[in-house]
């Protein structure tokens, strides 16, 4: 009689392994680059084909990096928002000009205003790759010593905002 | 107008076809293809990169170029992918305490199999 239970517990063992990854999002990617440095690159800004921006644009204070490109429907979305943040001048928001083509995005940028204090031009994921960038958009903070400490993908919200980058800006300034 | 047909018909020659730019490196190419083969594309989920043609896998593929011209082993252009994209971005999972299941199973399910229909086997029916 007991030996009967056995296939029953082992599919209840097998349901209930299944149940708990179903709950796992197989899409989103593991924050391999927590605590590591801001990545090394030279790339030119948006704005001026001739400058060489490197990771030392990141370096000596907290700074947020925000992927997006004028092709990102999602961007559309999130840039009211980082028009709102940005009025905040202790905030340091670098843009990441992903995958772009240079017109397009200042005309884009010209549509709907500009709330990056500088913009890295990255038209072949040079530094989108060893960012560990899989879509647009994506927010990275990085502490005063240029390490990353925080990813956010997708868009970012205003609750967002007040329930995660504040207190994170917070205990890193505080650091 | 037959011919006409034809010429353009035969006219989607293979060796247009071709993407990539001949190199002067074939061995090379050989490496990065193998490496290709064997990295996710991050955006499409079960494709490789040497498969995909969305826009990260074409910049994947030429980072891994670069890097095997700067003198890189494969395995180095794996380990470099793997630290940024983590295990999801390697499309066979290693073996590993938490894939150890993973790979486990099976042997363990014919082990256990086989030790079933052993004892019921022997017994009298």
């Amino acid at each position: 009689m007991k030996r009967a239970l056995i296939p029953l517990l082992f599919f209840i063992g097998l349901s209930v392994a299944l149940a708990i990854s179903l709950t796992k999002d197989p899409r989103r990617l593991e924050d391999t680059l927590i605590d590591h440095p801001f990545p090394a690159f030279s790339l030119s800004s948006l704005d001026e084909p001739d400058a060489v921006l490197t990771e030392q644009t990141v370096q000596g204070h907290i700074s947020v990096v925000n992927v997006f490109g004028s092709w990102c429907v999602t961007c559309n979305v999130e840039h009211p928002i980082l028009m709102e943040v940005s009025r905040d001048e202790n905030i340091r928001l670098i843009g990441l000009n992903w995958r772009d083509d240079r017109e397009e995005a200042k005309t884009w940028l010209a549509k709907r205003g500009n709330p990056y204090d500088l913009i890295i031009f990255d038209p072949d994921s040079e530094l989108a790759i060893p960012l560990g960038v899989s879509g647009a958009p994506e927010t990275f903070v990085t502490d005063k010593n240029g390490r990353i400490r925080y990813k956010h993908s997708g868009a970012i919200s205003f609750e967002d905002w007040d329930n995660i980058f504040q207190p994170l800006f917070k205990t890193l300034e505080a650091e | 107008m037959r011919v006409l047909f034809c010429l353009l018909f035969f006219w989607a020659l293979p060796a247009f076809a071709q993407t990539a730019a001949p190199s002067a490196n074939p061995a090379l190419d050989d490496r990065a293809r193998e490496i290709a083969q064997s990295l996710r594309c991050v955006v499409c989920q079960n494709q490789s990169i040497d498969e995909s043609d969305a826009p990260l896998a074409q910049d994947m593929r030429k980072l891994v170029r670069r890097r095997l011209e700067a003198g890189d082993s494969n395995e180095d252009v794996i380990n470099y992918m793997r630290d940024k994209y983590g295990d999801f971005v390697l499309l066979k999972p290693p073996v590993q305490s938490n894939t150890f299941l993973l790979w486990a199973l099976p042997f363990l399910l014919l082990l256990g199999g086989l030790f079933w229909f052993i004892r019921v086997g022997k017994r009298p029916s």
